[in-house]
């Protein structure tokens, strides 16, 4: 336990963390490899902030064993902090002064020379793709460029293990597109990536493992594809009734599916082949207003294990 | 290409304090021009007003202005520690309720390497460095009026103003980086700043108080920064007195800054 791995980016055994008498961390155990793209995937309120927070050498451990970089946060959060980049969930950029400028004091936080610095900008500028708003000031910016901002500024000490905290909540489909794609560079370079999400699509794209985490609890652990074949099965058929058709529809469908969840708006047959359970509900004679087959997603992951929806 | 540096901890918070450099030289490039008029327009408008017409109507007796000779000398320290003290309220108050509550800089600051004490030490130097070029100019302006007995008493007063200064910073951040929201700021000012003002001995010599009042303003830490500063202008200095004074300054400064590190580091890193 004791002896120095190079290739841990992250160890937390027993990770606790308490607001006075509310606990938002209620023992977790983590760990994190070097090169790897792991996710917090929860809804809100389930302790990933807090997870993160802790992780970034800023906010002190209630109980267990965290180790970043095999360093003691405790002890060690300045080393720690100059060697990850963070991307919070809320931004900290100023805006009343340009994008290149928060680049480049940010560069400054970290004893980089100026020269150094300079460079370094106008490379993570280009990555960013926000060249052309170097000038600007980022009050004029949308929230979209601003996140991807946050994330130039994470790289800018070139760290080894880049924290991000709902990267792209509260962005239009587009421009969570664009920072997916930039995420992704990333990981093909070889950057270690710990992000949280409520989004499961987002945690399916970039996570090559991931846990759920549910009232400061992990419920879950593994890859997206084998977190499905665990807790879902292969197909979704979902079944839009009438208004307060819902439930009555569902008893009477209840033995073609492995399993049926009832939500206000539809229901859900967990099913190995859903046309043809979508063809047999058709042959009882019911006729749900639509129907929509799909796979199973980390969204019905959750569902299952929690009994709640990801997103409210 | 050379190898890239590596991102280093500062070796303390001075040198992390120093990170903080540019920094503050952009906010001050950026609001130079808006601190421009408080800092160098607005005293000289006290000067005239107060020093030079209602001077006139003022007798220059030694004897009642503690040994000034016009009042347009005997305000002047007071007019210079005063701007020492609303420069300060200046940038303790807003700014820092807004690096850490409305655009959350701080936060910013300290995911970097940099620790709590650092992002204040930077904080602070730029509130000095705002308290020294208010205070110069004033100095400068003031000195051809011949309100300086003595060149060295006139460069002390100046540097006496940076241990004003930090005497309000240190306590002034702290209570505003607890704060919750903007509202008590409006009574800060108000209830605070303008009083310690108007009844500190700027303007008129304490002894003209009764009772209760004259202890209160004795006790105040302004009174202790234009009492230091007028002996030094005048060139009427008390060993005893301007030790006492100086001690004043000093302890509500490092308490301060005790209790503006705890406070801090409860918003930042909790
Ligand atoms: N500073 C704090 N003080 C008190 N409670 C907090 C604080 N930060 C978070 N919490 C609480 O802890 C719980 C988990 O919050 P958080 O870690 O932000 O969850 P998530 O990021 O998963 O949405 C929430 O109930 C939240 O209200
Ligand atoms: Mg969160």
């Amino acid at each position: 336990m004791s002896t120095v791995d190079a290739d841990s980016m992250i160890h937390a055994a027993g990770l606790r963390k308490s607001f006075g008498s509310f606990e938002a961390v209620r023992g977790i155990d983590v760990d994190v490899r070097r090169g790897e793209a792991f996710g917090f995937l929860g809804p809100n309120g389930a302790g990933k902030s807090s997870t993160m927070r802790m992780v970034a050498a800023v906010s002190p451990v209630s109980g267990g064993t965290l180790r970043i970089l095999g360093m003691d946060p405790a002890t060690d959060g300045p080393q720690i902090r100059a060697r990850i980049g963070v991307c919070p969930q809320e931004d900290t950029l100023d805006t009343e002064i340009t994008v290149r400028e928060n680049l480049y004091i940010y560069g400054r936080y970290f004893g980089l020379p100026r020269k150094e610095v300079r460079e370094r900008v106008d490379e993570l500028l280009e990555f960013v793709q926000l060249t052309e708003k170097a000038g600007a000031m980022v009050e004029d910016l949308s929230g979209g460029m601003k996140r991807r901002l946050t994330i130039a500024r994470s790289l800018i000490n070139r760290p080894e293990v880049l924290l991000l905290d709902e990267p792209t909540t509260g962005l239009d489909p587009q421009a969570r597109h664009v920072v997916w794609d930039r995420l992704f560079r990333l990981r093909q370079q070889g950057v270690t990536l710990v992000l949280t999400s409520h989004y499961m699509d987002e945690v399916e794209q970039l996570c090559s493992r991931l846990v759920v985490m549910d009232k400061g609890v992990i419920v879950a652990e593994g890859s997206p594809l084998g977190l499905i074949a665990e807790h879902s099965t292969r197909e979704v058929a979902e079944l839009r009734f009438a208004v307060g058709e819902n439930e009555s529809a569902a008893g009477k469908v209840e033995d073609l599916a492995d399993r049926v969840e009832v939500l206000p708006d539809r229901l859900l047959l967990y099913t190995a082949d859903g046309e043809e359970t979508v063809a047999k509900v058709h042959e009882r004679g019911l006729e749900p207003v639509a129907t929509l087959v799909r796979r199973s997603t980390l969204e019905d992951v959750f569902l299952r294990l929690t009994g709640r929806t990801l997103v409210d | 290409m050379a190898a890239p540096s590596p991102s280093t901890a500062p070796a303390n918070d001075l040198a992390g304090a120093g990170r903080l450099f540019d920094y503050w030289l952009i906010v001050y490039r950026r609001t130079w021009k808006g601190s421009a008029i408080s800092s160098f327009v607005n005293p000289l408008f006290y000067v005239l007003a107060m020093g030079v017409l209602l001077g006139d109507y003022i007798a220059g007796d030694p004897g009642q202005l503690e040994g000034a000779t016009s009042y347009l000398a005997f305000i002047a320290p007071g007019l210079l520690a005063g701007q020492a003290m609303q420069t300060t309220f200046g940038e303790t108050t807003y700014p820092v309720m807004g690096m850490i509550k409305w655009q959350r800089v701080y936060f910013g600051m300290t995911a970097s390497p940099l620790s709590v004490r650092s992002v204040i030490l930077g904080h602070l130097g730029f509130v000095m460095f705002r308290v020294g070029l208010a205070c110069g100019v004033f100095v400068l302006v003031m000195a051809p009026f011949g309100v300086f007995e003595t060149v060295w008493g006139a460069v002390l007063a100046f540097l006496v103003q940076f241990l004003v200064g930090l005497a309000f910073a240190t306590p002034i951040f702290a209570f505003s980086a607890g704060l919750k929201d903007e509202s008590a700021f409006a009574l800060v000012f108000r209830l605070g700043m303008i009083p310690l003002f108007l009844f500190s001995g700027a303007f008129f010599p304490i002894e003209n108080l009764d009772g209760w009042m004259q202890v209160l303003a004795r006790a105040t830490p302004l009174w202790h920064g234009v009492d230091l500063t007028r002996m030094l202008t005048l060139d009427t200095v008390d060993g005893s007195a301007a030790l006492v004074h100086v001690v004043y300054l000093v302890v509500l400064a490092l308490l301060g800054w005790l209790w503006a590190v705890r406070r801090l580091g409860r918003r930042l890193m909790s």
